[in-house]
């Protein structure tokens, strides 16, 4: 039934079943909105790339203008030494921009709503962030979980805490966005099936909610992909500078 | 790191516990972990592409063109400077030029008056000189003729008296006695006549 919310969801496959081993690796329309975002992504970067005229024409204004607020971004959350790092959330702000804001376009799919997704890309920042940690701080990074003028008392406390904030920040990082996403593609599918079950006499309220709903969904589409890049560009600046 | 796959071993039981509970009412598709492995494969794949391509080709390009707008504005901008200061060292040469060829034409005008001035002033004084010279002489002649004019008159006086005399009463008269008589007279009337 297309009136489960739920439905827009489902992952299926699309052409041959595909195995390498034990692993079913076939393409799915999950796949398929992964490469449209990539290629969307790669397509407008390239055109906006390409000349460099004194005065930039739209598609290289936009470009530049993306390019420009990510630098910003990580300049201002992460400082100088997060410069090598700026074409991963560079990629990473665009992709999930991309994919969320695809998912907005009805009948298409939203990679972002699925936790295994936003969870792998998590998974892949914490790694990689502990990994910078402790190759620029070595176990000197360990002082991250000990934070200074904080009573000796206190301290097995403290410390416990923030090994399980700095544990649970994968989990968070791709809950909130797997979460947001779902939550508000739900909510516009519940509304949209008001509209129709109530019909031309009780739908115009449900309708209405609707069209502001899509509004808000596209600003939360754009906020949730600025929050998870600038929340890893956060973690980076921990590894990078170690404050504590 | 003990803790960190305890505590995803528990997020991932509590994942699967869920998807089991979710299955039932056939609810979360995100929870069935059918494609799990298949969404993985090809995140990873589109994501390492998309990174690769663009910071190895578009990312580069991008903050390149940006830094050539600058430098080049910033050129633009210093060669506009260098107009400017240009133009105003023109300006000032051009209105040195016309200071100083006010100046000239001012110095010329000037001698060319002086020189005027001293043209006429010599022909001025050789004009005095000369007029001075002529009055000179002609003073010279009036003085000699004043010199000879009493004896001129006297002679005349005497000739035209003994004419006189001979036409009146036709008789010879001697001239000396004339003249004597002419000589006393004038010496008698000469202040009158010559203002002497």
């Amino acid at each position: 039934m297309a009136a489960n919310p739920m439905t827009q969801f489902n992952v299926y496959r699309i052409g041959p079943e595909i195995k390498v081993g034990a692993f079913d690796i076939s393409f799915t329309n999950a796949s398929l909105f992964m490469i449209i975002s990539t290629l969307a992504i790669l397509i407008i970067f390239n055109l906006g790339s390409k000349k460099n005229s004194l005065l930039p024409n739209k598609i290289q204004l936009l470009a530049e203008l993306s390019y420009t607020f990510v630098s910003k971004m990580i300049s201002d959350t992460a400082g100088v030494k997060a410069k090598p790092y700026f074409a991963f959330i560079f990629s990473l702000f665009m992709f999930v921009l991309f994919c969320n804001m695809l998912g907005m376009i009805p009948y298409t799919f939203t990679v972002t709503s699925h936790i295994i997704v936003t969870f792998v890309l998590a998974a892949f920042i914490f790694i990689g962030v502990t990994f910078i940690g402790f190759i620029k701080h070595g176990f000197g990074y360990l002082k991250l979980f000990v934070p200074s003028g904080v009573p000796a008392v206190l301290l097995p406390l403290i410390v416990v805490i923030e090994i399980i904030s700095y544990l649970s920040r994968p989990v968070s990082l791709s809950v909130r966005l797997f979460a947001n996403m779902m939550a508000g593609h739900t909510m516009m599918k519940v509304f949209g099936g008001f509209v129709v079950s109530l019909g031309i006499v009780g739908g115009w309220l449900p309708l209405s909610f609707s069209v502001a709903l899509t509004g808000l969904e596209i600003l939360v589409a754009f906020l949730q992909a600025y929050v998870f890049a600038i929340l890893t560009c956060i973690y980076l600046n921990d590894a990078l500078n170690l404050h504590h | 790191m003990i803790k960190k796959i305890y505590f995803q071993s528990i997020f991932f039981s509590f994942l699967f516990s869920l998807e089991a509970f979710a299955a039932e009412n056939g609810g979360m598709p995100q929870l069935n972990p059918e494609f799990w492995v298949s969404q993985i494969f090809w995140l990873t794949l589109t994501f390492g592409i998309l990174y690769i391509v663009l910071s190895k080709l578009i990312l580069p390009k991008i903050s390149n063109n940006l830094e050539t707008r600058k430098s080049q504005i910033l050129e633009n901008i210093e060669a506009a400077e260098k107009q400017r200061e240009d133009s105003e060292t023109k300006l000032k040469e051009y209105e040195e030029i016309i200071s100083k060829s006010k100046l000239e034409a001012k110095n010329i005008f000037n001698q060319a008056r002086e020189k005027a001035l001293k043209d006429i002033n010599a022909k001025r004084e050789v004009l005095d000189k000369q007029i001075d010279e002529e009055i000179s002489i002609a003073e010279e002649e009036i003085n000699t003729l004043r010199k000879s004019a009493p004896e001129k008159i006297n002679t005349i006086a005497i000739e035209a008296s003994s004419d006189l005399i001979q036409k009146l009463i036709g008789a010879e008269v001697n001239n000396s006695s004339i003249s004597a008589i002419v000589d006393d007279l004038s010496k008698r009337n000469g202040d009158k006549y010559y203002g002497n």
